[in-house]
């Protein structure tokens, strides 16, 4: 088996005296989908913050690409795409064209410029997210979908391995949101990045994710998304701490 | 009209001290108001006020002082802005607070300088709100200096500036030290507005690092754009400003910002006016 593209290893973290996360050990295996679910509160998004360096660890040792966290430097190869259609300045003038290169920022570096190759990468993530015709139009005027699908090209142009997802979802229009997994699988099955995708959207799971891991607090499940359908009622109902409906997603 | 700028030495170190805080206050003034800033300068200018009030301060009590009541300005207002820094980071719940906690110790202590210097004189009106013949040859060549200073660096660093004021929490993730590229920024707005005081004053300094950008944002499809924009109104104020001001005897800090005003109320009038027409078109 390849090295998993990230690890974390015995993780505990608290916030101010309040444990959030409980002995955590998960690992993504370069390559799959994987799709974190759990309840508000549960520690979801500490744990991305975590992993992207944001917050250090109590105790316990995580390693992204085979490095430890703390001698890592090669943040450009994670993507991140989080909430951001709801909470960016929406009057920043800026055209797609320049959101997409600022997923080069780091990886060109201090005092190099941008320059005709990297013109072309950028125009080149946007045909990927099928957005091309949009390059030149202020990001503020559009809808909540087209901007996800533009930060995702901001996050596709550094040439990845992972990209984070923390609910990519939420201010897109529901007839955008299949849309808008259809393109993560693509990325994943064609591409082979990883993907690893917080999401409140449990359905989504069943039909997209190769492993699902249901976290609150402690990691509760952790598997292939098969084994995450067969769940009874019961143990979905223990890990969310209230009953769950899971709604299996197929076209 | 501009030819007694050209014809004296005086007017002349003025007149290009004014095209060069033209450019320099509204391109740092992009950066600063995408993110939300604005009222940094509003804080930073009073400390520099402090400064100015110091160095008056020295040159009264030792004639010939080594440092010209700019340069201590200057000096202040990047202890200003350290302190700004400082305190966002201890207030992390209160980010804003770091401005009115500055804005009110810069004038406190200008009061002080003031009156230790023997009160209110001409030479501190004109800091106050910016003069026609107050430019030295020594000021002109250190705002000189601050000027290419500030171009260079916002050439070298123009993409981490941009990516950062774009999203913060983005830059941090993708590895840019975001820190310190906020620190060197809020170095650079100090260094630009006490080289400004010369012309436009400490009371009306932050509107020529604000007015031109909310023009411009009217109009500007890129940040490219907005730049562009907001340093073509910015020395036309500027330019506008200093000959009307020259002429009625004005302070050129009212006239220059009575310019910017008007030039973003037809900035206003016109987009809508535009927007409007083209909405008709559609139909």
């Amino acid at each position: 088996m390849t090295e998993p593209v990230v690890s974390l290893k015995d993780v505990y973290f608290s916030y101010e005296n309040k444990r959030i996360l409980n002995n955590i050990n998960l690992d993504i295996p370069k390559g799959s989908f994987l799709g974190l679910v759990g309840p508000n509160g549960g520690g979801k998004t500490t744990l991305i913050q975590l992993i992207l360096g944001l917050l250090t660890p109590d105790q316990g040792d995580i390693s992204i690409l085979g490095q430890p966290i703390s001698t890592f430097k090669h943040w450009n190869r994670i993507g991140f795409v989080s909430q951001k259609a709801n909470s960016f300045n929406k009057g920043f003038p800026a055209t797609v064209f320049e959101v997409v290169s600022m997923g080069l920022t780091t990886k060109i570096g201090y005092f190099r410029f941008f320059n005709k190759k990297h013109k072309e990468k950028v125009i080149q993530a946007l045909q990927q997210v099928d957005m091309e015709q949009y390059a030149y139009q202020n990001i503020g005027n559009l809808s909540g979908g087209q901007q996800q699908r533009v930060f995702i090209a901001r996050a596709l142009v550094g040439d990845p391995e992972l990209i984070i997802l923390d609910e990519p979802t939420v201010g897109v229009d529901y007839k955008n949101v299949d849309r808008f997994y259809d393109l993560l699988h693509e990325l994943n099955k064609k591409e082979g990045i990883s993907l690893l995708l917080v999401t409140h959207d449990t359905g989504v799971m069943t039909k997209y994710a190769t492993n699902v891991a249901c976290l609150n607090q402690t990691l509760h499940f952790h598997g292939n998304s098969e084994e995450y359908t067969s769940l009874t009622d019961k143990e979905l109902s223990e890990i969310y701490g209230h009953p769950v409906n899971v709604i299996v997603h197929d076209h | 009209m501009i030819e007694h700028f050209l014809q004296f030495d005086f007017l002349r170190h003025t007149f290009y001290t004014s095209l060069l805080i033209g450019l320099i206050a509204p391109l740092l003034g992009t950066f600063l108001v995408v993110r939300r800033l604005s009222l940094l300068a509003d804080a930073l200018s009073h400390v520099t006020l402090a400064g100015i009030a110091f160095g008056l301060f020295m040159e009264k009590r030792f004639t010939s002082s080594w440092i010209t009541p700019i340069q201590s300005g200057m000096v202040f207002s990047v202890i200003g802005s350290l302190f700004i820094e400082r305190l966002r980071t201890i207030y992390k719940a209160y980010q804003e607070i770091g401005i009115p906690i500055i804005l009110s110790g810069g004038v406190g202590l200008s009061v002080i300088f003031i009156a230790l210097a023997n009160g209110f004189n001409t030479d501190l009106f004109n800091y106050l709100f910016g003069s026609v013949s107050a430019v030295s040859r020594v000021d002109f060549l250190t705002i000189l200096f601050i000027a290419i200073g500030v171009v260079v660096i916002l050439f070298f660093f123009y993409k981490e500036l941009l990516t950062l004021s774009f999203d913060e929490e983005y830059a941090t993730v993708s590895g840019l030290h975001s820190k310190r590229i906020h620190f060197l920024f809020i170095v650079l707005i100090a260094f630009v507005i006490a080289a400004s005081i010369r012309i436009v004053g400490v009371l009306l300094v932050s509107a020529l690092m604000t007015l031109p950008v909310a023009s411009a944002l009217r109009f500007a499809k890129s940040f490219k754009q907005l730049i562009v924009y907001s340093i073509i109104f910015g020395e036309f104020a500027v330019v506008a400003g200093l000959i009307s001001g020259y002429y009625m005897s004005i302070p050129p800090g009212g006239t220059i910002v009575m310019i910017a005003i008007v030039l973003l109320i037809g900035s206003i009038v016109i987009q809508k006016f535009i927007s409007n027409r083209q909405r008709k078109e559609q139909k």
